[in-house]
């Protein structure tokens, strides 16, 4: 492939398109195939072959469209028009959307999204741009947006060096969670000596709340792959890996044929776009480990081995994968790097706050009216995100907690509904940006208990290798169990905040050293429902069953339970 | 509501066709003996002679392709893994054995692999199975409820199966469809939004069949 030709294929996508007297797009991710885009789409397709219709209509499955809640979504693109997109379609109402809407040129009243909907007029995408409009099997529909120009652009005019400043010009910041600036991790692998280097591309997405990563590799699965071959140019690397959940098949399965496609034209492979570049991309399924997504977690699991984290440094920068220089991004980092190259890194750094560029992507999750997929600018405030785009709290409840950064992070109260959401103010918070998991918490979950049940999920994760984080989290998890079953004391609250300091200055990995946050945030912000849940043995919003007394109130207790007859007097492990 | 088949059936990827190379025949006598002793009953592979031949009966006739595919390269263990646990439904001794053997390592390797990650099951499933998913999103959203109620109906703890091995319960962590919370995957459909009372008429009129 050259540069001729992609811009050849290009337009003859663009041709075949603006051919079609109408095009209906029928978002095809996850969330929206789980409420029946399936069927949907079979019933459109069947509708138009019924009507001989295929020269004139075109049906395309796509990439999300954002409002995850609400789906499955079907959009009508006319030309000269403004898309109209419908929400809650069934099988039934589409086959009247192609003969109503696409026929008669009558769009139908009901189940239309309103078009100046704050979700979508408050979001700025950069890496979900194309999503809801491109069929993400198709390379020709990727190219003909634009698609491999950037990769064109790099190998054909720009050095590595020159790649690796714009980069460091756009102020990208590694979107995993970290926040770690992305040039300066490429400039340090591409110093780093040694004769083979790696790309890997997280995607072991574990946070629960969480599914910007899937979303991204679902629904632009050649984005990223180009972002991972323009890095592989920069710090002089010839292999990646793609390392992806097992329990994201569909990503999985739709990374496998962009890479198949990709290198069936030649654009990923042996001497891409005639220069000397040769870059290859492998996939490496995950198993379900938590621990994974840390990065040298992640490089041990590719090797095939127990994902257990080892000491840094060295860095993977410098001693990855096999003992090579490593260079490990996160899914949408890489998804970030073809627009940065297309648009300039002066474009993106011109978005978002002093410190944090660009546009981040939030998945939009628990008791709120709009959930789904959001793309915003750095800056944002709390406030936006859920009463504009996200349309407020259902039922009239109060909003009580944002948790983000999943398990490693923590929750904001409202007091901070007007904090710009960057790396800066989040860590400040007590929480991190994490990989963007924002569930959204009404005044009827129990404070302790959400803590109690990061916990437990770490607990549950910890790889066991360093003792802080195996013996402290469990530990942590006990003291939490007794305050929410009513066997606490208030001594075990300091108990818990010691023990929570330890376990982050002395663990490991990142696992560990987060593995608090929940806690400790929660501390800090809602002392007043620990102390209720030990001192009133009550919890607030009734969600813990406090059965249980302290140890030394047990004396007292046992004679009164022996008279009440109960089956198993002794006090058990609780829930 | 809804199906969502491959969000669960298949964990495949890239199953490109490797090149026909006849399987190594170190592990041949190894084999024999696995392969007798397997669960499906296999008939033995009394054939001998070539081991390429015996790989027909086998039951490990998926696993010797995907061990071919990564040309046995102890790195693909992970990889080795996904395919016997497609193929068997969970990973027995003898197949980890097997394993062992065929990549050169050793089976404590193998056992430490397999009981390090999640995905892997060392204990075949029952009938049914269903997966309740408690990721940050379906908890707020009370899938512990859910979780309760289907351990107190069916007299099963999440992780184990019913005793007449019909009905296994499982707690998994994000699917990532949180937008859609609380959801279960039952029998590799998806079913969101749900609450305690419609996934326990689901799971009564999955188990009457």
């Amino acid at each position: 492939m050259t540069r001729e030709e992609l811009r050849t294929m290009a337009m003859k996508e663009q041709e075949k398109r603006a051919a079609f007297r109408c095009r209906l797009l029928v978002c095809y991710s996850s969330p929206c195939l789980s409420s029946g885009a399936e069927a949907v789409y079979k019933a459109l397709l069947a509708a138009v072959q019924e009507r001989n219709l295929d020269a004139e209509v075109d049906v395309t499955r796509t990439g999300c469209v954002g409002p995850c809640s609400r789906g499955p979504l079907v959009t009508v693109r006319r030309q000269g028009c403004e898309d109209v997109i419908y929400q809650h379609v069934t099988p039934e109402f589409v086959v009247q959307i192609l003969e109503k809407h696409v026929l008669e040129n009558e769009p139908l009243m009901e189940n239309v999204l309103p078009g100046d909907l704050p979700f979508f007029a408050k979001q700025l995408k950069v890496v979900l741009a194309n999503s809801a409009s491109l069929d993400p099997e198709s390379l020709e529909s990727y190219v003909s947006m634009g698609g491999f120009t950037a990769l064109a652009k790099v190998l054909e005019e720009m050095t590595p060096e020159q790649v690796v400043e714009e980069i460091k010009k756009s102020g990208l910041r590694g979107r995993g969670g970290g926040g770690f600036p992305t040039g300066l991790k490429w400039d340090l692998v591409r110093k780093a000596l040694g004769e083979k280097k790696y790309i890997v591309a997280n995607g072991d997405e574990g946070d629960p709340g969480a599914y910007m990563d899937r979303t991204t590799m679902e629904s632009d699965p050649f984005l990223v792959l180009e972002g991972m071959a323009i890095a592989a140019y920069a710090v002089g690397a010839d292999q990646g890996y793609f390392y992806v959940r097992a329990e994201y098949p569909l990503a999985a399965e739709r990374l496998a044929k962009a890479i198949k496609k990709a290198e069936k034209a030649e654009i990923l492979g042996n001497r891409i776009f005639g220069s000397s570049f040769n870059f290859r991309v492998d996939i490496r399924l995950g198993a379900g480990a938590f621990v994974c997504g840390e990065e040298t977690g992640l490089l041990t699991s590719i090797m095939g081995r127990r994902g257990q984290p080892y000491p840094r440094p060295p860095f993977p920068a410098n001693s990855g994968l096999w003992g090579s220089p490593t260079l490990i991004n996160n899914v949408e980092t890489f998804g970030n790097i073809a627009p940065i190259i297309n648009r300039g890194g002066d474009w993106y750094a011109g978005i978002g706050t002093e410190k944090s560029k660009g546009t981040k992507i939030f998945a939009l999750a628990g008791e709120i009216n709009n959930t789904g997929l959001i793309e915003v600018p750095m800056g944002i405030t709390l406030r936006e995100v859920v009463y504009e785009i996200g349309g407020g709290i259902p039922g009239g409840a109060g909003f009580k907690a944002a948790q983000t950064g999943g398990p490693s992070g923590g929750c904001i109260p409202a007091d901070y509904l007007d904090t710009p959401i960057d790396y800066e103010n989040l860590a400040a918070l007590g929480s991190i940006m994490g990989s963007g998991g924002l569930v959204i918490m009404n005044d009827r979950s129990c404070m302790v208990d959400v803590a109690r049940f990061f916990m437990d999920f770490c607990r549950d994760e910890s790889c066991g290798k360093c003792i802080p984080c195996r013996v402290g989290t469990s530990q942590m998890l006990g003291l939490l169990e007794k305050i929410c079953n009513g066997s606490a004391v208030m001594e075990d609250l300091e108990k818990l905040r010691e023990l929570a300091e330890m376990v982050q200055e002395t663990s490991l990995c990142g696992l560990g050293f987060t593995s608090p946050n929940p806690t400790l945030s929660t501390l800090r912000y809602f002392r007043d429902e620990y102390e209720s849940h030990i001192r009133d043995r009550k919890c607030p919003v009734g969600v813990c069953v406090m059965n249980e007394v302290p140890l030394r109130e047990l004396v007292a207790e046992l004679p009164r339970r022996i008279r009440a007859g109960a089956k198993s007097s002794l006090p058990g492990k609780g829930r | 509501m809804g199906a969502d088949k491959s969000l669960i059936t298949s964990h495949a990827v890239s199953k490109k066709e490797g090149s026909v190379i006849t399987s190594q025949t170190t592990g041949a006598a190894l084999k024999r003996e696995a392969e007798g002793r397997s669960r499906t009953g296999a008939p033995g592979a009394g054939s001998g002679g070539s081991s390429a031949a015996a790989g027909v009966d086998s039951p490990y006739i998926q696993i010797d392709r995907a061990l071919k595919r990564c040309q046995y390269s102890q790195d693909a263990l992970i990889e080795i893994l996904h395919t016997a646990q497609e193929t068997f439904g969970y990973l027995s001794e003898d197949t980890m054995t097997y394993i062992a053997h065929e990549l050169k390592l050793p089976l404590s390797w193998v056992y430490g692999v397999t009981s390090f990650y999640h995905h892997f099951n060392l204990k075949p499933q029952g009938e049914h199975s269903c997966n309740i998913c408690m990721g940050t999103a379906c908890f707020v959203k009370r899938a512990g409820e859910i979780v309760e109620t289907l351990e107190r109906e069916f007299q099963v703890k999440a992780g184990e199966t019913t005793a007449d091995g019909k009905f296994s319960i499982n707690i998994v962590r994000c699917l990532g469809n949180c937008g859609l919370a609380p959801m279960v995957i039952m029998d590799g459909k998806v079913h969101a939004r749900q609450t305690s009372e419609s996934m326990l008429e689901e799971c009564r009129k999955v188990l009457k069949g």
